[in-house]
């Protein structure tokens, strides 16, 4: 297998944006990722989105994009996953360079999500439950976590301010970050007493809807050396990917993440790598109990434990091991298709030592987590400055 | 692409109208629905069994924004329930002040009105869980 | 032969609408109501709650107080003046939830108020004829009134069903009557959301005429008298026109009272005198005589003499008692979410 690095990065604009298309955002992302790059050919293209249909009436992205950018004749594909689109669109352009099928890849993320009306946006993002046994009966994705939430206070203790504290630490995270959706600082006293979602989570645990794109370019470090333009090399270490059962009542557990578990396990090994070895960590909060669940799987802190981590400053910048120094999904915004790439593109940026005021001093091995639906599919990259 | 599309409704009316699940022959787990392969042993030959309509809470939420749905339901109950012989069911919990219920609280199933398709499509009926 | 009920159930809603709580509304005196129609409350069914619904509901608990094989269903029956579809029988869904298989005659009843009983009327002269074992008659609404109308304090929400058998009988019957004419006394034209009524000719020409002509034709056909029946049920559009029809048919208000449930449950329609029967079977002994009379707008009733047997006291735990559903476990509703739950609210598109 040959050694993958992410020689560019970029983002389209992130938020509600009124005047552009998901082609529009899309190719902002890749624009910029090739300019990242200095690049003006690829051999390949991965999209990741998650329902473009539901969104905006449009499948079949990978030729309509290869072609916005000028590259109809290129191979490009489009990876779903739910949520984790992005991150399982990454794993698919690694697998490509690894194996020798193409030197340079265009990774790409993107959903369009603001074209539909509030109770459509619900119902497309509730097509990553089980239709027949959740969605049906009338379940939301806050309702689905917020009974993991339920289970979790149930057995060890955690509390709602400590739900809370997640969202407050994400939001002062991406108050440092120009590209974040929501950049202004939240007061537990704010999450708690905002608008009620899904008992116990509120507006400000769930993460917003997003317009928005993320793209990374991947080269073979061969390759990759020969176009560092002197900055530090960002090697793709591990790679792991699992499954879940899709409902939530299928599971034996619903205080755990298995497949985070099971992701990470697999990346860890890949890599060589401990949690120990993590300086950082970009970690898919689409819901404050999100994080805490993801903190225990991924081996951050032990199972209960989940709760006192933002609260205690652990996972905040300066902290042992921040988590979301971006501000998550839940600052920086959440276009559900490109979140895994815009993951990679945080981590990138951190490694190469330049992400301002939010930068984590010294990183040099970063992790990304990215999963669909209740977890049910999660995908773990682990990112490391190449010697 | 409707949820309502009268085929689509109708195929699960043995699970939602009579609780039908498949017991495995190989090492007894009961999938609801049935399936064609045993997630606990990938087993492939079943019996036809019935659910216990009673049951536990072992989770829930109270949803206060619903899917268009369910949006002229808000607030209400949605829980995983535990049925007696262990097959855990999502549903929502009716008849109660969402405020009263909580992880433990014993219920029972009835027979409900789900959703429909507006007030000219069909109408589609399963089970919500009732205080026991 | 003897062919009876094996097996009975009722299903009443939770929710509840106090009297006072719709004539505030309106503008009207509650008293006037409470005194003069003897009516306190009503039932009120959920958004999610149907006729089909409450149908199988009451159908279960009968099947488990029959505790028979659903297969040997071989017909049924559901009355009603508000199946949720015009063109489709809520009797498939009520079958299919029951299990009975496929070998089923399957006919929704309408006859306004009395739809329910010809079911039973039905029911028990096709297992009488022994072309099926069983059969399940039952009698459910979700009645409406127009807002502001006189129906509206009474129009109530709830079900009875009943498996007729020949063998393990929990009640004989002795003797059924139907006795009807053409009345045009409440009807409801095809499309129209709300039913419409003649005041006061639904009084003595239709309501009594009837009841009192099929009571009259059961004590010939049968040559009892009122004081050989422990109870006595009619139906109950309202608290008062029973207990008059009772008295004027020669029975005392304590063979009346049992089956009595309008004041506190309103008018369940093609529910109301077989909801009653339950009620009084949850109370009934060995040997006990029942007279049973119905009646549906336009009009007829139907009736029946039923003679509990002894296997009664075996089956009445095995599902909730009407009288339990009737006064407890009460969940009380505005005029506000009642206007929502029952659709009288305009929506956006």
């Amino acid at each position: 297998m040959r050694d993958v690095a992410i020689v560019g990065i970029g983002l389209s604009r992130w938020g509600e944006v009124w005047d552009a298309s998901l082609r529009t955002l899309w190719t902002e992302a890749a624009l910029a990722a090739l300019d990242d790059a200095g690049l003006d050919r690829v051999d390949s293209i991965t999209v990741g989105s998650m329902t473009p249909g539901l969104f905006v009436g449009q499948e079949h992205l990978g030729p309509l994009l290869a072609d916005e950018l000028g590259m109809a004749g290129v191979p490009a594909t489009r990876v779903e996953s739910a949520c984790a689109s992005g991150g399982v669109a990454l794993k698919t352009g690694f697998a490509e360079v690894a194996a020798g099928l193409a030197d340079i890849v265009l990774v790409t993320g993107v959903e369009k999500m603001t074209d539909v009306s509030g109770d459509e946006c619900t119902a497309a993002l509730a097509a990553a439950a089980d239709a027949e046994l959740e969605v049906f009966y009338g379940a939301t994705f806050p309702g689905l976590y917020a009974m993991m939430a339920r289970a979790h206070m149930a057995r060890w203790g955690t509390t709602r301010e400590q739900l809370a504290m997640v969202a407050v630490k994400n939001h002062r995270h991406g108050a440092l970050n120009p590209h974040a959706q929501y950049r202004q600082e939240i007061t537990v006293k704010d999450v708690i007493e905002s608008a009620m979602v899904a008992e116990p989570l509120t507006i400000l645990d769930c993460s917003p809807i997003t317009d928005g794109a993320a793209a990374v370019v991947l080269a073979e470090l061969g390759v990759a050396r020969t176009i560092a333009k002197g900055r530090p090399i960002v090697r793709i270490a591990g790679v792991g990917q699992a499954t879940d059962r899709i409902a939530l009542q299928s599971r034996a557990d619903l205080t755990t993440l298995p497949a985070t578990t099971l992701a990470a396990q697999r990346a860890f090994k890949m890599a060589g790598k401990t949690p120990n070895d993590i300086h950082l960590a970009e970690v898919h909060d689409c819901f404050t109990i999100a994080e805490i669940l993801v903190v225990e799987a991924l081996g951050f802190c032990k199972p209960g434990q989940g709760g006192c981590q933002a609260s205690s400053g652990r996972t905040a910048l300066g902290g042992e091991i921040p988590v979301n120094p971006s501000g998550g999904l839940k600052s920086k915004g959440h276009p559900v298709g490109a979140t895994g790439v815009a993951q990679a593109v945080e981590i990138t940026t951190q490694l190469r030592g330049v992400a301002g005021k939010r930068q984590v001093a010294g990183a040099r091995v970063g992790l990304t987590q990215n999963m669909g639906g209740t977890g049910a599919s999660t995908v773990v990259h682990i990112l490391e400055v190449a010697s | 692409m409707s949820p309502l599309n009268p085929a689509r409704v109708a195929r699960e009316f043995p699970t939602r109208y009579r609780l039908e699940a498949a017991r495995c022959d190989g090492c007894g787990a009961v999938s609801f629905p049935p399936r064609v392969v045993c997630p606990a042993c990938r087993g492939r030959k079943f019996a036809t069994v019935s659910l216990e309509p009673e049951g536990k809470v072992l989770t829930w939420t109270v949803i206060h924004v619903g899917p268009s749905s369910h949006k002229h339901e808000v607030p209400y109950a949605l829980a995983v329930v535990e049925l007696a012989g262990g097959v855990r069911i999502t549903c929502q919990i009716a008849d109660v002040d969402p405020a009263r219920v909580e992880a433990g609280m014993p219920v029972r199933l009835e027979f409900r009105r789900i959703q429909e398709d507006g007030e000219a499509g069909v109408i589609a009926y399963g089970h919500k869980a009732v205080p026991a | 032969m003897s062919v009876g009920i094996v097996g009975y159930g009722a299903y009443i809603p939770r929710r509840r609408i106090r009297l006072g709580e719709i004539a505030a509304v309106w503008g009207a005196d509650a008293a006037t109501y409470e005194r003069g129609l003897e009516l306190h409350e009503k039932s009120v069914p959920a958004a999610d709650e149907d006729t089909i619904t409450m149908s199988v509901t009451a159908s279960r608990r009968a099947l488990a107080r029959a505790r028979i094989d659903p297969s040997s269903i071989g017909a049924v029956y559901v009355g009603s003046e508000s199946h949720p579809y015009a063109v489709k029988p809520s009797g498939t869904v009520v079958a299919e939830a029951l299990g009975t298989g496929p070998a089923v005659h399957c006919a929704d009843l309408e006859f306004a108020c009395k739809a329910g009983s010809e079911g039973m009327f039905l029911a028990a002269a096709l297992v009488k004829s022994g072309e099926v074992q069983h059969a399940l008659a039952v009698g459910a609404d979700t009645s409406q009134g127009a807002p502001g109308d006189a129906l509206e304090y009474s129009a109530a929400a709830g079900a009875a069903a009943f498996i007729f058998g020949s063998t393990n009988l929990v009640a004989t019957m002795e003797a059924q009557v139907s006795y009807m004419t053409d009345t045009p006394d409440f009807w409801r034209r095809e499309y129209m959301r709300y039913p419409r009524h003649a005041g006061r000719f639904t009084g003595e020409p239709a309501y009594f005429k009837h009841t009192l002509g099929a009571t009259r034709m059961l004590l010939e056909k049968t040559g009892l008298q009122p004081k050989d029946f422990a109870f006595a049920v009619f139906h109950q559009p309202n608290g008062k026109f029973p207990m008059r029809a009772g008295k004027l048919a020669g029975f005392r208000r304590e063979q009346l009272e049992a089956g009595w449930l309008s004041p506190w449950l309103g008018n369940t329609y093609s529910g109301a005198s077989p909801i009653g029967l339950t009620a009084i079977l949850d109370q009934a002994r060995a040997g006990d005589r029942i007279l049973m009379v119905s009646y549906g707008s336009g009009a007829g009733s139907d009736g029946f003499v039923w003679a509990v047997t002894d296997r009664i006291d075996e089956v009445r735990a095995a599902a909730p008692a009407t009288r339990d559903q009737l006064d407890n476990g009460k969940l009380y509703v505005s005029y506000g979410t009642y206007a929502k739950m029952r659709g009288k609210i305009r929506m956006g598109e």
